[in-house]
């Protein structure tokens, strides 16, 4: 199949739908979309606060701005097919259905935590839903979401993956070679690229010879299209189509999507040193979660409903926020827990003497390997 | 390393001991588990229709196919993170790395992946993969070629690190690690794949993995190797007893981590005495831990500093006068033991 020649930049505050009658069905679909974009948006704000507060650590990195992108490429996932993301992935996570409470959990290191205070803001999981992570190495994540699509071969399971990765992802070797391997061996995948203008603070084009990363996959005998990112229906409907090729016929796809991050690379990072504020607000002006309000008042919504899915996804954010605080931290005498499978404790047992001060203490009587 | 031995014939209910070299062990020990467990597949380059670079993989994809034994393109990055992820989702990988040189370009799958994957998300998936690999020095493969890493990858929490000196080992670690749900390097030897030795053929034979052996028994100083360095101080310990009626216990360590200080302990217990060989460069190497943990852990046993004996810290040259005095070599052993005990 020959890519996509025409990049999409679609910037337009006006939205097409539909002509003809609109299904009550089809709007409280569209809301329960828009709900869930409003839905990350506001706890990304709040994560950003709380940030601030000093009651999430380490690195931070939001994806205000992303929402359509997020929502539209998860919302285009079955149930059995299995997403594998970056660091940026908040948002995934709750559009992939992980209750903001654990992901709120999580974020502050707290016992209730999808990874129970291991992980943190880039080491997200839900195994039962299919979110395989939240991997923190620029493309390291590709090699393994691979891997997990040879797997869904071996096992036999109509089902693929959506592997998720920034723009800044494309220029490492593990990019290639995952593109390589998944052509080869025909394996159900979707790269979804995420092209949010800059990798950290350098821009595509001062990153990338090809700035755009669709056109890579014809390297690799692979299909490639870019979407405009910030189109709901478009990203949910190019996803749907590859991810259904990568499924029925082990095609595997290259999916550009173009958006833009409102915040900068992360909560430590101002994003004013390399784009400027007009740029910003350029973005700001058409922005995706009021382009789908737009579309839902067209489609005949009621200005209500609209303000009660805001509402609702406020006061999730609120609700999360509670339960992360309630939420103990993980108990000190399980520091090694989780380190080895369960039944490792007797193949380390004997490594005890001579053990480096307070490693005994800390690690062998914490739960290493049990 | 050209020769291909024949396999065993796989017989109904297998008991006793057959005389095989450590690479049909290893072979033997990937057909019993293959048979046994239909997750457990190998992954590597040159494994399928080349029969393995070292002919460890002989037969394989005659007896389970293509899809089992799967041939991969020169890019290690991409495979091994690809049995990373087919392990998270419950298969049993076993990837082949040509040589342990070239696991480097795959670090970055091995140490901030497969070896963080279970406690990073806090316990929810596990990663069982096996990378079998080969390292040593002694062809003249020269710097790049050359070298033994195992104790980066030993010191990696997260990580299991077994290094077999044996046939009947090889099969058993390797068994162990296959079976095993944590990812495990499997550190093979590539001067040793062709030596023979009684290999147990019940395939629940297993050696656990953690657990060290007295390949020699002795009272007056304990060497401690493992890999080819076993191979070694064996031999020096042989050279000890008829020259200097030295009688040295060696200690395999087998497994490099976890590492059974406890059996280490208990024979420098007993003769207050060490010298650990390594095959790679001691500085922050295996030999540099066990020296740490033998003076915590013996410190009122010993009657002599911890000796260590490792490769010259060099990169590798090409020369063979040259590479023959940068390994740790018989005679340089033998010296180490010597001092050790005061006879210089």
């Amino acid at each position: 199949m020959p890519s996509t020649r025409t990049p999409i930049r679609k910037r337009s505050a006006s939205v097409e739908v539909a002509q003809g009658p609109v299904s009550a069905e089809a709007i409280a679909s569209r809301l329960a979309r828009f709900e869930q974009m409003c839905l990350i948006r506001n706890f990304e704000e709040e994560a950003e606060r709380q940030y601030k507060a000093a009651r999430i650590g380490g690195y931070c990195h939001l994806s205000s701005g992303q929402e359509a992108m997020t929502v539209g490429a998860v919302q285009a996932m079955r149930e059995h097919d299995l997403l594998v993301t970056g660091y940026r992935c908040h948002g995934f996570a709750l559009a992939r259905g992980v209750p903001p409470q654990a992901v709120m959990a999580e974020l502050f290191g707290r016992r209730d935590g999808c990874a129970h205070g291991r992980g943190g803001s880039m080491h997200l999981l839900d195994a039962g839903r299919g979110f395989l992570g939240g991997w923190g190495i620029v493309a390291g994540q590709l090699p393994v979401a691979t891997g997990v699509a040879l797997s869904l071969v071996r096992q036999g399971r109509t089902a693929a993956v959506l592997c998720e990765l920034g723009d800044g992802a494309v220029n490492m070797g593990a990019w290639h070679e995952s593109l390589n391997l998944a052509s080869l061996w025909r394996l159900p995948i979707v790269y979804l690229v995420v092209n949010n203008e800059y990798g950290m603070g350098t821009s595509v084009q001062r990153a990338s010879a090809e700035p755009e990363a669709f056109r890579r996959a014809a390297a690799y005998r692979m299909h490639g299209e870019r979407v405009d990112g910030d189109d709901l229906d478009a990203v949910a409907e190019a996803t749907q189509r590859l991810l259904s090729m990568a499924r029925t016929d082990r095609k595997p796809a290259v999916l550009e999507a173009v958006t833009y991050r409102y915040r900068g690379h992360s909560v430590a990072d101002a994003g004013l040193a390399y784009r400027t504020r007009e740029e910003i607000a350029a973005h700001k002006e058409h922005d995706p979660i009021e382009r789908v309000a737009e579309s839902l008042l067209q489609m005949g919504a009621q200005e209500s409903e609209i303000a009660h899915a805001r509402e609702r996804a406020r006061a999730a954010v609120a609700e999360a926020v509670r339960f992360a605080e309630q939420s103990p931290p993980p108990e000190l005498s399980a520091l090694a827990e989780g380190v080895y499978c369960h039944g490792s404790d007797i193949q380390f047992a004997r490594m005890r003497p001579g053990s480096p001060f307070g490693e005994q203490e800390l690690v062998f009587d914490a739960g290493l390997g049990r | 390393m050209s020769a291909v031995e024949e396999m065993p014939a796989m017989t109904e209910a297998r008991s006793g001991v057959e005389r095989m070299t450590y690479r049909e062990a290893l072979r033997l020990a990937m057909r019993e588990e293959m048979l046994r467990d239909e997750r457990v597949f190998l992954m590597g380059e040159e494994v399928g229709l080349f029969e393995g670079a070292y002919k460890v993989s002989a037969g394989l994809l005659a007896q389970f196919g293509p899809d089992r034994v799967r041939d991969t393109p020169i890019s290690e990055e991409g495979f091994v993170g690809a049995g990373v992820g087919a392990a998270m989702l419950g298969e049993r990988p076993i990837v082949e790395i040509m040589t342990l040189n070239f696991l480097l370009v795959a670090m970055d799958q091995v140490v901030n992946h497969a070896a963080k994957i279970r406690a990073m998300f806090g316990g929810e998936v596990g990663c069982p993969i096996v990378i079998r690999t080969p390292g040593g020095a002694g062809n003249q493969l020269t710097a790049q070629h050359s070298q033994s890493f195992e104790g980066w990858f030993a010191g990696t929490p997260g990580l299991k690190v077994v290094a077999p000196s044996n046939p009947a080992d090889a099969k058993g670690l390797l068994k162990a690690a296959i079976r095993d749900d944590d990812p495990v390097l499997v550190i093979e030897n590539l001067p040793i794949y062709k030596e023979k030795g009684e290999v147990p053929l019940d395939p629940e034979f297993v050696v656990p993995i953690g657990r060290a052996a007295i390949a020699r028994p002795g009272k007056d100083i304990t060497l401690i190797a493992h890999s080819f360095a076993t191979v070694r101080t064996l031999a020096v310990a042989e050279r000890l007893a008829q020259r200097h009626g030295v009688d040295a216990e060696v200690v395999d360590l087998r497994s490099l981590r976890p590492l059974d200080v406890e059996t280490v302990a208990q024979s420098v217990a007993k003769t207050n005495r060490a010298v650990c060989v390594e095959e790679g460069w001691p500085s922050y190497g295996v030999t540099a831990e066990l020296a740490a943990r033998i003076q915590s852990a013996c410190f009122d046993d010993l009657d002599a500093p911890v000796e260590r004996v490792g490769m010259a810290e060099v990169p590798l040259p090409y020369a063979k006068n040259l590479e023959l005095a940068a390994m740790p070599g018989e005679d340089r052993i033998e010296a180490a033991v010597l001092h050790t005990l005061g006879r210089t």
